[in-house]
């Protein structure tokens, strides 16, 4: 069995490269997809936890699917507010989005 | 652990991690955002395949359900309804991209550090065979009311959703 922190790291490069994508991507879809690539990554870690630490409960694997549920809502509602803002703004990128200003 | 410890892993996870991060990589730097679109969903079939290395076999279903069926489908309604503009030429970073870059290395390094140096038990417990009645079994009983929380927070995502949706129409 592959031991439980090959499982972990690759956890942390996931959750690295989400990260980065967030601190970097102009357009808020790509947001949206990096802030996903996180959640997987925070799911593998709980799934990788649940194997190896507790098997009779899998608590790690319902609090995965609690994961799942939230994300599932904020890509619903992220996505009708980048529809919503690109009803009055004609655009995706985060950078312009500066109506809430003044 | 040791760098040696690397090849005790099976050459199936080594596969579905690289092609995991493989496509993290492009969903993250790609031009094109539809491309990225279909990066992310490639990237959550190569991790329900490492769900599935963990015997979580109703989450891996449950993963490729959700992530790839729903989630990547809003996402490219969302960008063939936006996307007028997306062309190449369009720069697709801000400018935080060395910052960012150094501040992401420095925290897979954080975390590399902190998971090889803590003492991981060698003991694996046995496997759970029946992952899909121990889940449905805790979701009513011991977590019920984050089940009820977690319906209640899905309808006011609906609800939510649909009222954003909508064009709103001046009077």
């Amino acid at each position: 069995m592959t031991p439980i922190s090959h499982y972990l790291i690759l956890g942390a490069i996931l959750f690295a490269v989400g990260m980065f994508g967030v601190l970097t991507r102009r357009n808020s879809i790509g947001i949206l997809i990096s802030i996903e690539i996180m959640l997987g990554a925070v799911n593998l870690n709980l799934v990788a936890f649940s194997r190896f630490a507790e098997t009779s409960t899998l608590n790690g694997q319902v609090f995965a699917v609690f994961v799942m549920t939230v994300a599932a809502g904020e890509a619903a509602v992220g996505l009708a507010l980048i529809l919503a803002l690109y009803r009055s703004v004609r655009t995706v990128f985060a950078d312009k989005f500066n109506i809430l200003k003044w | 652990m040791s760098w040696t410890d690397l090849f005790s892993a099976s050459l199936a996870f080594k596969l579905l991690g690289l092609v995991a991060v493989v496509f993290a990589v492009m969903a993250v730097t790609l031009k094109n955002i539809f491309h990225c679109a279909l990066s992310l969903a490639a990237m959550f079939f190569a991790l329900s395949g490492v769900f599935v290395l963990l015997d979580a076999d109703f989450l891996a279903v449950v993963q490729i359900l959700i992530y790839v069926g729903a989630i990547v489908i809003l996402m490219i309604f969302a960008i063939v309804l936006t996307e007028r503009i997306t062309s190449e030429a369009i720069k697709q970073t801000n400018q935080l991209l060395v910052p960012a870059s150094i501040l992401c290395a420095a925290l897979l390094g954080a975390f590399i550090y902190v998971i090889r140096g803590a003492g991981w038990s060698a003991q694996v417990p046995v496997v759970q065979k029946e992952t899909i009645k121990v889940i449905g079994r805790q979701l009513l009983s011991t977590h019920v009311e984050a089940f009820e929380v977690a319906s209640v927070l899905l309808l006011a995502a609906l609800v939510g959703a649909v009222f954003l949706g909508k064009e709103i129409t001046k009077k």
